[in-house]
């Protein structure tokens, strides 16, 4: 199930609260304010975990459970972080009658993080995604920017095996 | 007012132009299904099983939310109507957990109704994979998914009348469910336990938690001495769980029931209704001459409480310190009624009979015992669960001879009586405070204008010179709109509130009324005045200061009203709790 709550400590700063904070005094008290400020929350910070949504609830004076209702209604709001490493797997139409489906499967079960979700260590993000319009490449997968496509099953292994090693090199 | 002329199912009927179809119906005589439909409550026109067809329309309308226009026809009874609405109600059960046999809203059920109505006699689309999803963390509540309808009328209760909103629609399509944000449980949320949910539900999917079981326990149990203590709003519903009208007072029926469920004895909660009325009267007029800590704001009903601890603390100095009137018989019964039968306080077992679902938080406060290290009510059951008690007797609930509370805690005034519906609070404190401030009896003992089923109600009396002005809210929207007068700087004396709209008469734990009934009926008005007809008709005294009984306790054992006995029994505290419990943001 998408949309479930992350495990991911909140790392929000002062600056982004003070840039929601304006958002919401500019929003306030307007019919229909609540998706624009649940948007713009969702670009400052990434996604909207609790702590943001409940400063939602609480600027605009409504209900935490509007917030959360809407929040896990629209696919595009998402409730979790995304990864250093964010795989991306098409699910469309072409992708997904050429076998994306077991690639997701294989990536969630390789990274121990179901689709849209995080892994505790806040490293890896996995997503289906709707088209990307690269039905040519099908099945296709994003990792960060850099596209993967005409994939069989077996062979992203090895490609997220080389994105882990370069990320911890890069920390190191 | 405006009318207009619609014909329904051919035969003209004149209605206000700003009725819905639903209404209109009505009038011609013609009941149309509803499931989601609560009148300015619910009216979404989500579920289609109003449908009907109005001549000219390109497809089927919602009966519930579609005006009445001058000329329109409407057929209600069409092959088409009743295939679309058999059609509409067969999905919905599809999805429904039907363990109807063993559910406790069995004949007592909407979607039960709408299938024999319609005449469903087969499942197409039976999923016969559906678990129970049962969520049990309130104390108060209990929810089980597997068989809600998604009808949101819990939700939009919660939001619009009580304004705690902590259930709503989560996620979308197949997978909406109703539930907490986080999907967190209930018990876990700045829930009241008002219980207006569960007596808005269509199905069995809300219900109170059962106590029934510890009672049997301890009637079981011979070295208990039990005994049972019944709010006034009680005795004017209980009779709807054996099928007699709204408002038909069984108070002498209800008694008889106790003792014949094995109730050493049989106690009135009125009594500790009439101490409140003393302690309150004292709280309030010892305020006015400080003029501290006004408005003094009455603290009889725990789902206000609780609302105020969690959404407004900044008025809990203003609360009065009383315990409700349960707490009160209860600490009264284990300090004192205990002492003078020869029981052990902690072989007393005090069953306390509510219209109350937050009465079941209420018992597990943290506050000062009467007597240290016992409850003061041991297990508080509502108005429905002691209607099952009842029937699982087998007891002819109707043929029942009239009998009356025991006198030690059974005798009692018309001011504690009416202590279970809007304004009856205020009304008895001002029977005592006015006469206790004045030293002049009242001319009339009624207060007009503190009656009646508006949310808020107002009025100014002039005592010894100073004006007070009172102010009588109930449902917890209508309660934080007047908060926010007081918080902008207007000025009251007293204010009453219930939790629940109506008051008592109208908890969350009285018998389920279907919303056929309540979208036509005002269920406050009908209990309501069932109880001001009760006080008057069977209750000699009409002053809580002018109970023999009163009089009596407080000569035997509480000394005077406010004192030290009645400060260490019959007073309590409150403290500001988290708005967001266990939301890692609660700073």
């Amino acid at each position: 199930m998408p949309n479930k709550k992350t495990s991911v400590p909140f790392t929000g700063t002062a600056e982004q609260e003070a840039k929601l904070k304006a958002v919401i005094e500019a929003q306030k008290g307007q019919v229909g304010a609540t998706m624009p400020v649940m948007q713009a929350a969702q670009e400052i910070y990434g996604y909207l975990p609790e702590e943001v949504q409940i400063m939602i609830a609480e600027g605009l004076d409504i209900p935490l459970t509007e917030v959360y209702g809407i929040a896990s209604f629209y696919s595009q709001f998402t409730m979790n972080p995304k990864g250093k490493i964010n795989i991306a797997v098409c699910m469309g139409t072409a992708c997904y009658v050429r076998g994306a489906g077991d690639i997701l499967d294989d990536i969630s079960q390789k990274v121990c993080c179901k689709s849209g979700e995080i892994t505790d260590d806040g490293k890896i993000s996995v997503e289906a995604t709707r088209c990307i319009g690269a039905c040519g490449l099908a099945p296709v997968l994003t990792i960060n920017d850099d596209v993967y496509g005409k994939l069989n099953r077996g062979e992203i292994e090895p490609v997220i095996d080389r994105y882990i090693e370069e990320e911890a090199k890069g920390k190191a | 007012m405006n009318t207009v002329k619609v014909k329904i199912n051919g035969m003209e009927i004149e209605c206000a132009s700003n009725a819905t179809v639903l209404e209109a119906a009505k009038i011609a005589g013609i009941e149309i299904p509803t499931l989601c439909y609560l009148k300015e409550i619910n009216a979404i026109g989500a579920c289609r099983i109003c449908m009907v067809e109005v001549k000219g329309a390109r497809t089927l309308v919602t009966a519930c939310v579609y005006p009445v226009t001058d000329g329109m026809e409407v057929f209600t009874n069409t092959p088409k109507v009743r295939e679309a609405r058999r059609m509409t109600l067969e999905l919905i059960l599809s999805n429904h957990r039907k363990d109807c046999l063993t559910c406790v809203r069995n004949l007592n059920c909407e979607l039960q109704k709408l299938a024999i109505d319609f005449g469903v006699d087969g499942l197409r689309f039976a999923d016969d994979n559906l678990q129970a999803a049962v969520e049990s963390s309130s104390v108060c509540l209990t929810r089980d998914n597997s068989k809600c309808v998604l009808c949101r009328r819990c939700t939009a209760v919660c939001k619009q009348n009580q304004d705690v909103a902590v259930i709503g629609p989560n996620n979308r399509g197949f997978a909406t469910h109703i539930g907490s944000p986080f999907e967190r449980d209930l018990g876990e949320m700045a829930c009241v336990g008002c219980g207006q949910c569960i007596v808005s539900c269509p199905t069995g999917a809300l219900t109170e938690r059962d106590d029934t079981a510890t009672v049997y326990e301890a009637l079981a149990d011979e070295t208990k001495h039990v005994v049972a203590i019944v709010a006034p709003a009680v005795r004017i519903a209980l009779g709807e769980c054996f099928g007699m009208p709204i408002g038909t007072n069984v108070e002498g029926k209800m008694v008889a029931a106790l003792r014949r469920l094995g109730f050493n004895e049989v106690f009135d909660v009125l009594v500790g209704a009439d101490i409140t009325v003393m302690e309150e009267g004292a709280e309030l007029i010892g305020r006015l001459q400080s003029g501290e800590n006004l408005p003094i704001i009455t603290s009889c009903s725990p789902g206000w409480v609780s609302y105020c601890e969690q959404y407004y603390p900044e008025f809990l100095p203003n609360l009065s310190t009383c315990k409700s009137p349960q707490q009160m018989t209860g600490a009264l019964l284990k300090v004192y009624y205990a002492k003078k039968i020869g029981v052990d306080p902690k072989n007393l077992v005090v069953v306390s009979v509510m219209p109350c679902t937050a009465k079941k938080e209420e018992i597990r406060r943290d506050h000062q015992q009467a007597v240290p290290g016992v409850n003061d009510v041991d297990v508080v059951i509502t108005t429905r669960e002691l209607g099952r008690m009842i029937s699982n007797a087998g007891l002819l609930f109707q043929s029942l001879p009239d009998e009356d509370f025991d006198p030690a805690f059974g005798i009692s005034t018309g001011a504690g009586y009416i202590f279970g519906t809007s304004g009856g609070v205020m009304e008895a404190a001002l029977r005592t405070v006015v006469e206790k401030v004045t030293g002049k009896p009242l001319e009339k003992v009624e207060f007009h204008e503190l009656r009646g089923t508006q949310g808020i109600k107002e009025a100014e009396y002039v005592l010894d010179g100073t004006t007070v002005k009172v102010a009588v809210v109930s449902g917890l929207k209508n309660t934080a709109a007047l908060l926010e007068r007081v918080k902008a700087g207007e000025q009251f004396h007293a204010i009453e509130v219930m939790g629940c709209p109506g008051g008592c008469v109208t908890g969350g734990g009285q018998p389920i009324q279907s919303g056929f009934t309540t979208n036509f009926n005002d269920l406050r008005a009908m209990r309501g005045s069932a109880l001001h007809k009760g006080a008057v008709e069977t209750r000699p005294v009409q002053k809580s200061h002018e109970s023999p009984l009163v009089l009596e306790i407080y000569k035997d054992v509480i000394g005077e009203p406010g004192g030290e006995n009645a400060h260490h029994w019959l007073h309590t505290e409150y403290k500001q709790r988290p708005k967001y419990p266990g939301f890692v943001s609660e700073k």
